[in-house]
């Protein structure tokens, strides 16, 4: 294993290792030290390695990750695991406004509470939160799926497109054409591939409503012309 | 974008590392707000003294003889402790309006940065971490700190636009974020009485919460309020003699988070600002709630 701490060792330092990590590397398990709260730890990764970040994390943690498993024994700042593609990354402490925001695919596990506009446009990511999440999550989320085992803040899915979402607790409004929906069989066995694949064993996923799209902004209603 | 830190101290014995901890703070800092830097101190108080915190431009000049001529103009002695281009005049605290008045008809380069019985502001433009070893900040003690490193976006980066700003005896403001009804709202502060020394928006909202806490209402009622009659974009962190609040938005676009030990609360933009102080690793910490007060008194 190796292990970086970036008391010593520049940020750029430990990103420039890590994006030289390929397919195939021998040096397939990171520990990055002292993180206090940086800006960018481990973003960009390209390649299937593990990376245990020892510590809380600044703005887009994880961002951008394609392949590799990064985990953050800590919180997070705003944007944690922005845009990932692929692979996954686990916050274990609570994450700020933002995460997974745009996500294409990849999993992000967020232990702890994630703030605001969790999944704001979200392409594909899937995305699971053990506690609560903030006001304007999922805006324009436009596939994956976001499961929440606690609440959900204000505005869950304005303008949502496609995205799945289920949450357990209770949801404070739903945004602007984000409705509930039937739980059929199939959302039932997806959910439980997701919490499966997040590590989550205690609860069950007749205890999820599912909430999407009503489909009703998809296009443009003549009889609002007025309005503009 | 900016970038606000604030230490709240709980446990007596740690306010002489006050300035030390608000100092390595704010130095965390600096790239969310490189043009201009500032924090208040709230110190100890002197039985029956007040202290005025002022600032010149051209400090050699106006601040020769200042003492002297203040202590005739109010008939009552004036001490002066000159730090850069700021000094501490203290005054009995029953003359300290009078000073007011008098540094501000016959000084016209001298700028009045706070007033009140343990409050002590210092701001400048220039690189945070220079603004603060100018000022010595690591030196000083006291109960609580806040600090402010700004990226100017409302008014011209000048020494009187960077934050705290003070509108009342013991208050502070720092800001971060835009706010966009405060020429309305200035007009009406300024119907009601209040005075205004910069175009800048948070100084607005300084005034707007001195207004509300002149009516009558404690800091915690008078953020609550503010949720009401300001709009915009806004993480407030704010003092007064004896408290530490913090409010944002209900859009909460502007980072914060906080931390909270048996010996103090503290306040930053980012985590990096919490991550150098005692026993982090054991405290709580939290992100603020949109549209939420939160408010210390000691």
């Amino acid at each position: 294993m190796r292990t970086i701490d970036l008391a010593v060792t520049p940020l750029r330092e430990l990103n420039a290792e890590l994006h030289r990590q390929s397919e195939g590397t021998n040096e397939a398990e990171w520990e990055v030290l002292n993180p206090r709260g940086l800006h960018a730890v481990a973003v960009g990764v390209d390649a299937p390695i593990k990376v245990a970040v020892r510590g809380p994390v600044g703005y887009y943690g994880g961002g951008m990750n394609k392949k590799a498993t990064i985990t953050i024994h800590g919180s997070a700042g705003p944007g944690v695991a922005e845009n990932m593609m692929s692979g996954s990354v686990v916050v274990k402490g609570d994450a700020s406004q933002y995460a997974g925001a745009t996500g294409r695919g990849g999993l992000l596990v967020i232990e702890g509470n994630a703030a605001s506009r969790c999944g704001i446009s979200m392409k594909g990511i899937d995305i699971v939160v053990r506690g609560n999440i903030g006001h304007m999550s999922a805006f324009m989320a436009q596939s994956g799926h976001l499961v929440v085992l606690g609440d959900a803040g204000d505005a869950l899915g304005d303008s949502i497109y496609e995205a799945k979402l289920f949450v357990r607790g209770s949801v404070k409004s739903l945004g602007a054409d984000c409705i509930e929906k039937e739980m059929r069989p199939e959302h039932h066995d997806q959910l439980a591939v997701l919490l499966d694949k997040a590590g989550i064993k205690d609860v069950k996923t007749s205890e999820f409503k599912r909430y999407g799209s009503a489909r009703k902004l998809y296009n443009f209603n003549i009889d609002n012309a007025d309005a503009y | 974008m900016c970038g606000i830190v604030g230490l709240f101290i709980k446990d007596k014995a740690l306010e002489p590392r006050l300035g030390e901890l608000t100092a390595q703070m704010l130095a965390t800092m600096c790239e969310r707000g490189p043009d201009s830097a500032g924090f208040a101190v709230y110190g100890d108080a002197e039985d029956g003294k007040a202290k005025l915190t002022v600032q010149s431009a051209r400090a050699d000049q106006d601040f020769a003889g200042l003492d002297a001529a203040l202590s005739k103009a109010i008939g009552a002695p004036v001490e002066i402790e000159r730090k850069s281009s700021h000094a501490v005049l203290t005054v009995p605290a029953d003359k300290a309006d009078a000073a007011r008045a008098a540094i501000k008809a016959d000084h016209p380069g001298v700028r009045i940065m706070s007033a009140g019985e343990t409050i002590e502001i210092y701001k400048e433009v220039g690189w945070p971490t220079d603004v603060s070893d100018r000022f010595h900040l690591k030196q000083m003690s006291g109960s609580h700190a806040i600090g402010h490193t700004r990226m100017a976006t409302e008014s011209a980066v000048t020494t009187l636009g960077a934050h705290p700003f003070s509108t009342g005896a013991d208050q502070c403001l720092v800001h971060n974020g835009s706010l966009s009804n405060h020429n309305s709202l200035k007009r009406k502060l300024k119907h009601d009485g209040m005075t205004f020394e910069t175009e800048n928006d948070s100084e607005v909202a300084a005034a707007y919460l001195t207004w509300r806490m002149n009516q009558g209402m404690n800091l915690g009622q008078a953020l609550e309020k503010s949720l009401d009659d300001l709009d915009g974009f806004f993480t407030f962190v704010v003092g007064t003699k004896n408290g530490f609040g913090v409010i944002r938005d209900p859009i909460a676009c502007k980072p914060a988070v906080m931390a909270e030990t048996d010996q103090y609360v503290a306040f930053g933009s980012e985590y990096r600002a919490l991550a150098g102080l005692p026993g982090i690793d054991k405290a709580k910490i939290w992100e603020p709630e949109p549209a939420t007060v939160y408010f210390w008194e000691r």
